[in-house]
Order: structure tokens, then sequence, then C-alpha cells
């Protein structure tokens, strides 16, 4: 790979997201001269980003402390606050909010497009100084000597057999004297280098989350500007962990979303069927009637917290925001905490680079003396809690730690099970009956698709590697009746010929980057990578 | 108010493109037919204009400038007629998109392209990001440049009229551009992208040798292309360059065909756009069927060729 | 020889647009702006020709508001040498691009202005024609080739029904059907030296020319939606109702 060329940076930042840009501005905050690279998968910065959002502003504050007089789209502050747990036909709304379920008082905070934000923040730190290049997926993390010293974009224009096509571009090799992996949950180079430095020794599996969301517009007169609602209950079964937001926001929009725990047992459940069912329960429903959808997308966000944290510095670089899991589950936000270790990343990076460490160490202890290690502390029983005494006692548990333990519980409860071994087989599966779509509330997978304008170059090899098709054929269908065809909200996986001889059909074209089919495949066979720069999802501001 | 209309002809007759231009022209007010040619082939083409309903004069401009439609001589042309008339209007083909912003720019106009629908003499609707959207557009220039969409318009019939012709002193001389030479494919069969009619078949054909047996017919009498899903293609009934889908060809043919196919969603993103969509399915469940306009639910070795035998 | 390619800055591909809840247009702020792929295809092209030794130097141009600067600076990622920017106000109608482009025209003294066919926005297809027409160049639409050939542009056009082949004295006008090529990658590297390349910016309204609009919109609206179909019971069903209804044979 002589071909390639090379460019170096004293830091390359993988990713565009909230803790990447976070970090970006605050290494040039703290040290000007230093020149930053940062790269981003998507076409442009926020076309990947899913989001609920609401977010909570103590961050923001901290990283432009003139934010609110700026022009930022952080513009709708929360106003009002429902929690509903559902029946099938009721929702009883609890009372005390801010009593029982303190973590989800939102008072002070504001719904926003997280991908609005990042595009903001991209400007901001593009004013500073600081070079990002959209279009450029970081391909290969480069190691010499044991220490990351940066990576590589993916080379463009090789066609589906792996060959180079007419219009072949070769990567790029960003150098710098630290990587900083900012991709978000499930990272696909974080992956590679939490296996090279075993990152994971000592810490519980990560378990995750499927969010889906869309947005919607709605009658004005209808609108509520800042009405933040949440849901749990049904309808998922008491084993299932996840709920619904649903978020009045800028010009009469409404953010909508569904979030099922990926450590979720049924092989019959289908996130995206989930998703579309609860907009037809009475709470929510009005809400949409007379509006049209927007916008549709997906994500998984990494609901471990703190004890599923790995370590989080290596030679040569660190792991920030959703890439180390630093989402505050119980809270449901994870951009304040994204955005937090990305400041601390970049503090402790210009320490190392004033006394040329090989590893930014100072980032973990930094982590330790701050809020956000308090925060996720406080809240570090209670996703566990649900995972192994069911919703109705994990919401009770979670009553009680927050108001008689104040998150001080003497003892930590751990993961048992990655999300990939929680599946059952089909045959001891209930299966479940989903409403087929009416086209005014509730739509098909396809539908939904064409709204996250989707698009990857067509001649080129398949992304999502599935490296074993004969262990599909005996465990993913067999055993589990191919659940990828139901958890994957994109309609990638469709199996041929069920009836006469089953085959896995990838239509990766479809693939809005969730990377659930990397986290739930029930034999870690599906590996999911990088397509080529630019391709994926193409979420529109609103997102 | 008086309307010109510069019309196409072929094989003696006017095109059909260019009688829905006429069509059109009829809402605006008087129509002035122009055509032009070589002196014999612009003789033929007025006769076959005057014949057309709706055509209240024929201008005939026969010269040997004029008689591969190219643009340079063809706007001078029009430009030169331009005076009389409030609207100059052609069809939306490959001389009228060359011709006539040639024409607008020539006399300080905004022409106004594929008008789908005439509100007044101003106002008009045309697509715009590929017929996404449709906007209505009015226009403050004092003559009006369009090119009709045919699709858009039902055409003037080709016979029944008598209007007088008149033959127009051509003084154009442009010499910038020179015709070299035309190509129009020996093949009957037409490229997928571009096809009018596309008969696609799936993996309810169940093998290549039907594939031939069962379609080739069919796409055949309707002056067809032939697609497949990702599966025939798959399994080897045809080649690569046939496959109809997100991850091959993306088609929006007048009418599109689909034998056996069940519509998988990466199919249905490459022909979703179809003006007409027929389902020829055996399961009246399959995704195609919640799509086509018209479903015929049954065998399909049965079908196609009764469909054949009737077309 | 130099070659003027001026550039779009629309909408991207990708994105599908939607009308406004109230009539007045289509929704485009927030969304993905790409370089008009038919441009991409011009700049392609005029690029190729330089390589070829065909050309000597090309020239992009977009005429737009601040941010088609993105777009230029794509241009010369895929090898254009300089580039203009116009500052006018979001996309300008037809007429008035092809005047601002006759003034750099008459400045810069290309021998072919290479644009793409349409814009995907927009859909006029209008703005090369009329460009050849205020200079009174000859015009080569809807290329899928273009060869030069002792001082002449050899172009074969896409037609209905196939191609043709026009031979134009130079300078002239070619605009770039889908076919013509397919545009090399942006890449990195060149990105990132594109931002030394120079980039002049001029004001459209210090060049004299009339930018008034011809056209207003009265209203946008969303294509009609698909009607429910229906099951038809026997071919001789679906013969008749292709044949009356659908209109299609």
């Amino acid at each position: 790979m002589s071909e390639r060329e090379a460019m170096d940076f004293d830091v390359v930042i993988v990713g565009g997201g909230p803790a990447g840009l976070a970090a970006a501005i605050r290494l040039r905050q703290l040290r000007p001269e230093a020149t930053v690279c940062l790269i981003e998968k998507g076409s442009e910065i926020g076309a990947h980003i899913v989001s609920g959002a609401v977010i909570e502003p103590r961050a923001l504050d901290e990283l432009l402390p003139d934010w609110r007089t700026m022009d930022s789209p952080v513009k709708t502050a929360v106003s009002e606050e429902e929690m509903y747990f559902l029946t099938e036909t009721k929702g009883y709304r609890i009372p005390a909010l801010d009593r029982v379920m303190p973590h989800l008082a939102n008072h002070g905070n504001y719904v926003v497009s997280l991908g609005e934000v990042c595009r903001w923040l991209a400007g901001v730190a593009e004013e500073m100084g600081v070079e990002i290049y959209p279009g450029f997926a970081g391909a290969e993390v480069l190691i010499e000597n044991n220490r990351v010293v940066g990576v590589a974009t993916g080379d463009m224009g090789i066609t589906r057999d792996g060959e180079h096509g007419p219009n072949y571009a070769p990567g790029m090799e960003l150098r710098g004297k630290y990587t900083l992996f900012a991709e978000g949950c499930r990272g696909s180079l974080t992956k590679r280098v939490m296996a090279h430095y075993d990152l994971r020794k000592g810490v519980d599996p990560q378990t995750y989350g499927l969010g889906i969301k869309e947005v919607w517009e709605i009658p004005p007169e209808k609108h509520r500007p800042g009405l933040v609602m949440h849901s749990f209950g049904w309808p998922l079964d008491d084993h299932t962990y996840g709920g619904s937001w649903l978020y009045h926001f800028g010009e009469n929009l409404v953010s909508y979303g569904f979030v099922t725990g990926l450590d979720y047992e049924n092989t019959w459940l289908s996130p995206f069927d989930e998703m579309q069912r609860t907009k037809l329960h009475p709470v929510f429903r009005p809400h949409f009637e007379g509006g049209r959808r927007l916008i549709y997308g997906a994500r998984a966000l990494s609901e471990g917290g703190l004890q599923s944290i790995p370590r989080l510095t290596f030679p040569g670089g660190a792991l920030i925001g959703d890439s180390a899991g630093f989402l505050n589950t119980p809270k449901i936000k994870g951009t304040h905490t994204a955005m937090k270790s990305g400041m601390l990343a970049a503090e402790a990076v210009v320490e190392a680079l004033a006394t040329e460490r090989v590893e930014p160490g100072s980032f973990t202890q930094r982590v330790r003396n701050s809020w956000l290690y308090e925060e996720l502390k406080s809240a570090r029983n209670i996703r566990p809690a649900f995972a192994r005494w069911g919703m109705k006692a994990g919401a009770l548990y979670a009553g009680v730690d927050a108001m008689l333990l104040r998150g001080r519980a003497p003892w930590t409860l751990h993961y048992r099970h990655a999300d990939n071994e929680t599946l059952r087989p089909a045959s001891l599966s209930e299966p479940i009956s989903y409403p087929k779509p009416d086209g005014k509330i509730t739509f098909d997978k396809l539908s939904s698709v064409f709204l996250s304008n989707t698009n990857h170059a067509e001649d080129q090899p398949v992304h999502l590697h599935v490296e074993n098709m004969p262990l599909w054929k005996t465990v993913n269908w067999d055993v589990f009746r191919a659940p990828e065809s139901r958890y994957c909200p994109a309609g990638v996986y469709e199996v041929a010929d069920q009836e006469t001889d089953p085959r896995l059909v990838i239509n990766s074209q479809n693939c809005v980057h969730c990377k659930t089919c990397d986290i739930k495949d029930p034999a870690q066979n599906i590996d999911w990578v990088t397509p080529e720069g630019g391709g994926g999802p193409n979420y529109p501001a609103g997102m | 108010m008086t309307v010109l209309v510069f019309v196409e002809t072929e094989a003696g007759q006017v095109r059909q493109a260019s009688r829905s231009a006429i069509a059109a022209a009829e809402k605006l007010g008087d129509v002035h037919a122009l055509v032009v040619g070589d002196a014999a082939a612009s003789e033929a083409a007025a006769a076959a204009a005057a014949k057309v309903p709706g055509v209240a004069k024929v201008l005939k401009a026969g010269a040997d400038v004029l008689a591969h439609d190219l643009a340079e001589p063809l706007a001078d042309l029009i430009v030169s007629l331009a005076g009389n008339y409030t609207h100059l209007l052609a069809a939306s083909s490959a001389i009228g998109k060359n011709v006539m912003p040639r024409v607008a720019a020539l006399l300080d106009v905004q022409p106004i392209p594929d008008v789908m629908a005439i509100v007044d003499a101003d106002t008009f609707v045309r697509p715009i990001y590929a017929g996404n959207a449709l906007a209505t557009v009015k226009s403050s220039d004092a003559k009006k440049v369009l090119t009709i969409r045919a699709a858009s318009f039902d055409p003037a019939p080709a016979e029944g009229g008598s209007a007088p012709v008149e033959a127009v002193n051509v003084t154009v001389q442009d010499t910038t551009s020179r015709f070299v030479s035309q190509h129009t494919p020996t093949s009957d069969r037409p490229e997928l992208e571009s096809a009018r009619v596309i008969v696609s078949g799936g993996r309810g054909l169940q093998s290549g040798e039907n594939f031939h047996k069962y379609l080739e017919p069919l796409a055949d009498k309707l002056g067809a292309a032939i697609g497949a899903s990702r599966v025939a293609v798959d399994s080897g009934y045809v080649p690569n360059d046939c496959q109809v889908g997100q991850t091959g060809k993306i088609v929006a043919p007048e009418l599109y065909i689909a034998v056996g196919i069940s519509g998988a969603i990466q199919h249905l993103a490459g022909m979703k756009d179809s003006k007409v969509i027929v389902a020829i399915n055996k399961d009246p469940e399959a995704p195609i069927v919640q799509v086509a306009d018209y479903s015929l639910i049954g065998d399909l070795f049965e079908i196609v060729p009764e469909l054949t035998a009737a077309l | 020889m130099k070659i003027l390619v001026p550039v779009k800055r629309v909408v991207d591909y990708n994105i599908k647009v939607r009308v406004k809840s109230d009539g007045t247009g289509v929704e485009t702020a927030g969304l993905k702006m790409s370089m008009n792929p038919f441009d991409e295809i011009a700049v392609e092209e005029a690029v190729r020709l330089r390589e070829k030794g065909a050309a000597t130097e090309v020239v992009a141009v977009s005429i737009g508001v601040q941010q088609a600067q993105d777009t230029l600076r794509t241009a010369l990622a895929m090898g254009a040498d300089r580039a203009i920017l116009v500052l006018t106000e979001e996309s300008p109608e037809p007429l008035a691009v092809a005047k601002i482009l006759k003034v750099l025209v008459e400045r810069e003294k290309p021998e072919l202005a290479f644009l793409g066919k349409q814009a995907i926005d927009d859909d006029m297809n209008a703005t090369g024609q009329m460009l050849a027409g205020l200079l009174g160049w000859p015009q080569g639409t809807f290329a899928s080739k273009v060869e030069i050939v002792d001082g002449r542009a050899e172009v074969t056009r896409e037609i209905d029904g196939g191609s043709e082949t026009v031979s134009l004295t130079l300078p002239a006008i070619v605009t770039a059907d889908l076919r013509l090529n397919e545009p090399r990658y942006a890449s990195l590297p060149n990105i990132m030296k594109a931002k030394k390349k120079p980039l002049e910016t001029l004001q459209g309204a210090d060049l004299g020319v009339d930018l008034t609009r011809r056209l207003t919109t009265v209203s946008v609206a969303e294509p009609p939606s698909r009607k429910a179909g229906v099951t038809v019971k026997s071919v001789a069903e679906l013969v008749e109702k292709l044949r009356n209804e659908a209109k299609v044979i």
C-alpha cells in the first residue's frame, strides 16, 4: 500500500458527533497551534446522527460559555414533562416525577435536533482551525511498534468483487501523535482497538439498545413546544427493557422514537414493529393525527454504563463518547457525557503533547475526578436491575435507588450476558402478531428507509461480512429463524426461498449504520465494517 | 392570440409529442405550425401538419441548412418569425429542448420547459426535482417560450384537418455547426433505462429457458425491454445488466409488468416510480401486489402466453 | 485551450425533498448540498481533456450564495485549476445565469464552455443553450462523447431513439449528459490540496447584468399520489384497463 498518501497531524479524531467535535474544539482552545484533523463517514457532519434528543447543557456551558448568545440550534427549552406506564389500552401517568425518577427530570434542558447541533459545533470547530473532512470513513487503524499512529481512510472505487474499478482512489493515511476514537456506539475501529489492547478485560460486557426514530411535522394548533413525554410498559413484555419518547420542538416538529434493549429474549420480536405500534396507543396517537412523517432513522446505543466502560486509553490515543460507552441510561442522555468525555480526553492529550507521553493516561483520572464519573456512578445499578428483575421490579428498584439510596448503594449490580447470548430459540419463543401498517400513522420498513435518504455507491463490496454462511444456516435459521430479518430496522436482511433452500440475502445498500447486527447476531458471525465513505443515511435537519 | 408551434414529423406523420404540443397550444389561441427540413422534407412535413385538426396555418421553411434540425439556424428562424406570436411552443423532445432555450435567450425571455398544465396565458405548471414537486409559475415576459410534456396533454389527432400552407422565406445562414452522422441502435429491444415499457421476471419463472420462452414474446409484442429481479440474476436466469433494483438499475417506464416477482424491498426501490405497474403473481399477499396498479393473480405460465396473444 | 465549467450547488441527489406544508416551495433548509451531478460530469470531461493535452486550463465558475464556494472546492479537488464565485441570491434563473456567464466568457475568453445539461433542482435544461444563444456560439447539447479534432469539437449527442454527431467550430458550448463519463472521486489528498488553489469572488451586482426574475412561483404542490391498485380477474380485463384506463398500450 505504498501508493497511499499520508499526512501528519497532532491529533486525529475519528467521528464527527458531539464527543469528537467537543474534543476538537477543546484541543484548539487549550493548544491553538495543535493541528487537529477530524473525519466523518457520513456525507456531511450530522448525516449519521440519531438522537432524541433532550440535552442537558452542562458540558456545553463548560465548552462554550457564551453559547446562549451564539446562533445555536439549541432553542426549545423543556416546558412540560410526562412519564407514562402503558397497558395495552391505558396510560398511567407517573406522579411527582422529579422525586420518583429524578434522573428523568428535565428542567433546564433543551429539545434539539442533535444533527443540527453537530453541524453548528462543526462550524465553530472549523472557525477555530480544526480540519474537518466528512465523506471519509476510517477503515483501518494504523499501529506501529504497538502504538496507534493514526487511521487510514477507506479506498474508494473498489468493485463488488474487490477489484480496483475505473475510479479507484486509494485511501489516505491520517497520522496523528494521538488518535481519538469517537465513532459512537459499537465503532468498527474501536472494536479493533479494544481487541488489540484487550481494553475490555475485567469489565462487564457492554449491553445495548436499538433506538428507532421518526420526525413528524404536525398541525401548529397541536404543537406544544418543549413538551417531553416518555413511556414504558406496553407493548414490551416485562422481560424486555425499553420504551418510547415523544418531544415537541422546533417549528411544528415532533421527535418520536422507541428504544428496545438488545438483551431481549424473544427471537420473534421486531423493534421496528414495536416502535410502529406504540404510536397507535391512545396516549400517543393524537399527537400524530393530521401530521406527516418527514424523517426516519435508527442507531444502537450503549446502555451498560459505568460497569461496562473499558480501559479508556492505549498507547497513542483514547476512546471517547459512546465508543467508550459514556451514555447515562437511566437519564436516557448521552450527549452531555459524550461531550464531557471528549473535553477531558482533549485535556489529557494536550498534557501528553507537552510531555511527549505515549499514552494520554491522565484521561482516566480526569474522568474519575469529574461530574461525569459521579453521574454514572450514581446511575450504575438501575439498568442492570431491569435486566435482572424485569421492567416492573426494575422500575421499583430504580425508585428505591433514587429516593432512599440516592444512587449511593454500597453494591454494584453486574451484567451477566452479552446481548448476543440472550436470544431464545424460535421453538421456545412466543410468536408476536404485529398490526399491518395503516399508511397514515404506521408504516412499513421500505417507505421508512426511503425517509432516511440512505444510499451507498452501487458497485462496492458488501460491508456486512457474514464470516461463515453455513453457520448462519445452522444457527440463525435453524434455531432462531433469522432474527436479523426482524431486528434490522432497515430491511437489510431477507431470507430467500424459506421453504426450499433458505438463503440469506443482504441488501447492504439499505443499511442505516445502526450496528445492531454486529451486536445481536447470536453467533457473532456478522462483522460491520465501514462502506465507502459518504455512504449510509443522509439525515436532514430536524433529525 | 396566435401561437406558433414548432412541429416534428416522422415517416410522413406529425410526431405524437408534437401533436400533444398542438393540443396544448389550442388552449392558448390560434395555432400556427412551423415545419422545417430541406425542400422535399419540408413539403412532406407541411402536408402532414396541415392534416392535424386544430392547426389554422402551416408555415413551411425549406432549406438545406434546416435539414438536420440543428439548433443554431433553427433558433434564428424561429426568432425571425416570433414577432407576431404571444407564445412559442415545441414538444419537450430532444429537438425541442435543444432549440427552444436558445430561442428564448435571443428574445431575452426565460423559457418554461416541460409544461404539464396551462393555468392561463401567463401561468403554467411544470415539474421540478425530478417530478417530486410541481411548481406553478407565472411569467412576466411579453412572449412565452414553452416546451410541452407529451404525457400531460392528449395529442391532437393526426388526420382530419386541412390547414393552408404558407412558405417561409428562409434567410438564416449558420455555419458554426455541422451535422456529421446519426445512429439509431440496430437492436429492436430498447435499453432498460430509457424503455417506455419493461417486462420484468423473477424467481417465479423458475429457469432461464422460461425467461426466453415466456417473457421475450411478450416483450417483442410491446416493444419492451427485459428486466429481472436480483434473485433471477443470482440464479443465473439472465445476465447481470438486466437487474432492476436498488443495487441494479433504477427505472421509471410508463408501463412495468412484473412477472413472478415477489417484490423484495430492493427490487421495489428500483421500479416504484414507474407510471403504471402490473403484477402477475400467484401470491395475492406478495409485496409487489401492494404497489401494483393492476394485479392478476394466478399461474404465470398460463397468463403470460394469453396476454401475449391478446395484445 | 481554456475551458470554462459552470457548476451549480443543488440539494444532493440522494435526498428526497419535500414540499413545504404552506405550498410556497420546496424545503431546502438544512439539507445536504452537493455539486449538480451533470456538472460533475462536465468537470470530469474538462479535466480529462486537459489531461489528454487537448486543453490547457480548466476554470470552474459558480453563481449563487457564499456556500457555493464548497461546490467550487469540489471542482478544484476533481482537477479544475482555479475557480470564480459570483455572489448572487440563491439559484438565479437560467436567463440571468447565462447573462453572467456571458460576461465571464468575455473576460476569460475560453474556447469551450462545458456545462451539465440540466440542474436536478429546477430541471430547467436551459442554461447551456441560452449561453450559446447570447454568445452566438454553436452548441452541442446532451453530449455522450466529445473529441477535439482539428480545431473543431466533435460532439455525439443523445437524441430521441439514438444519437447523432455534430461538428462545431470553436469557441463552442457543450452540455454533458449522463453517459459521457463517470466522474472521479474528489479524493482526500486532492481535497486538502484544493484548499490552496485560487478562488476569486465577484459580486453579481457589479457585473452590469439585469438579474430580475421573469418567473414568479405561484405555488408548489406534491404530485398526485398513486391510486390504490386493483386486482383484475382476467387477461381480457387487464388488456382493457391498460388500453382504456391507463392508456399505456
